[in-house]
């Protein structure tokens, strides 16, 4: 790396900030802070999509995931009245087991992914199906909704019933005594 | 000008590599349910993250496409899942995954 831009650096502050959050969202042991702490891990994954020119996805996301998931999981925390002396806690040999699993999955995942780059820049060049878009704009709402609605149009409405399903599970999950 | 011009794609790779290793440590780390659940959340949208970035990296909106459908699938996971620990709370009074141990072998 000779030129440094803006861009780079942003790229390695969000990097960082979600890195740490979702490590201390791992080792935190009250439940609230993890909650609040993934969420700043949610919104710097935001900012990343916002870098790469994905604008409504930034959007949805900070809508879906702040706003709807996050705040049930904060709901059902204060509810059950979770805190730092309810948490239970693992021994010692199982959480060494963990960070040694853990450890050996992401050297992994490295060791497997190392050569990919060489393969994708041979790929990459004529892989381009934005059509008459500009490159630039596959990610505002006019090229998604395009390819929503078109190509991915049976999956769309399969979601709704999806979501019809899984709110008629959680109500009857949800209910006292089921008959 | 998108940040995939600027930045190699393998530094996308190694955050979501990452990202989703430390999903599998707090899978593996802690017992809290909610947590575990949380874990899983942070899986998910390390694919999610990397799914934006070879979709743009290759110029083809589909790959956004499937980051919605993703998080509609895991909008309607944590639904059941919430609603099946409050559950779980209520009978046992605990949140605790290695108390629920009878469909262990």
């Amino acid at each position: 790396m000779e030129d440094w831009t803006v861009t780079h650096i942003l790229f390695l502050v969000l990097s960082a900030v979600a890195l740490l959050s979702a490590l201390m969202v791992v080792l935190q042991s009250n439940p609230i802070r993890n909650v609040l702490l993934l969420i700043i891990c949610f919104f710097s994954i935001a900012g990343h999509y916002v870098l790469l020119n994905a604008q409504f996805l930034a959007a949805v996301h900070v809508i879906v995931y702040a706003g709807a998931i996050m705040v049930l999981f904060l709901f059902v925390v204060m509810l059950l009245n979770l805190n730092k002396e309810t948490e239970p806690k693992r021994p010692a040999w199982e959480k060494i087991i963990a960070v040694t699993a853990g450890g050996i999955f992401f050297v992994t995942l490295v060791g497997a992914l190392k050569g990919a780059d060489t393969l994708m820049r041979n790929t990459s060049d004529k892989a381009v199906y934005a059509g008459d878009m500009k490159i630039e704009n596959i990610g505002l709402v006019e090229s998604l909704g395009k390819v929503l609605f078109s190509d991915f149009l049976v999956p769309f409405e399969l979601s709704s019933i999806l979501f019809l399903s899984a709110m008629v599970g959680a109500v009857m999950l949800g209910k006292k005594n089921i008959k | 000008m998108s940040a995939i011009q600027i930045i190699p794609i393998e530094w996308y790779l190694w955050l979501s590599a990452a990202l989703f290793s430390i999903g599998v440590l707090g899978v593996l780390f802690r017992r809290n349910a909610i947590v575990i659940l949380m874990s899983v959340e942070l899986m998910l949208n390390a694919v999610n993250l990397l799914l934006a970035a070879f979709s743009t990296f290759h110029g083809d909106p589909r790959g956004q496409v499937f980051v919605f459908f993703i998080m509609a699938v895991a909008a309607a996971e944590v639904a059941v899942g919430l609603a099946i620990l409050v559950m779980i709370y209520r009978n046992t009074k605990t949140t605790d995954v290695g108390f629920l141990n009878r469909l262990k072998w």
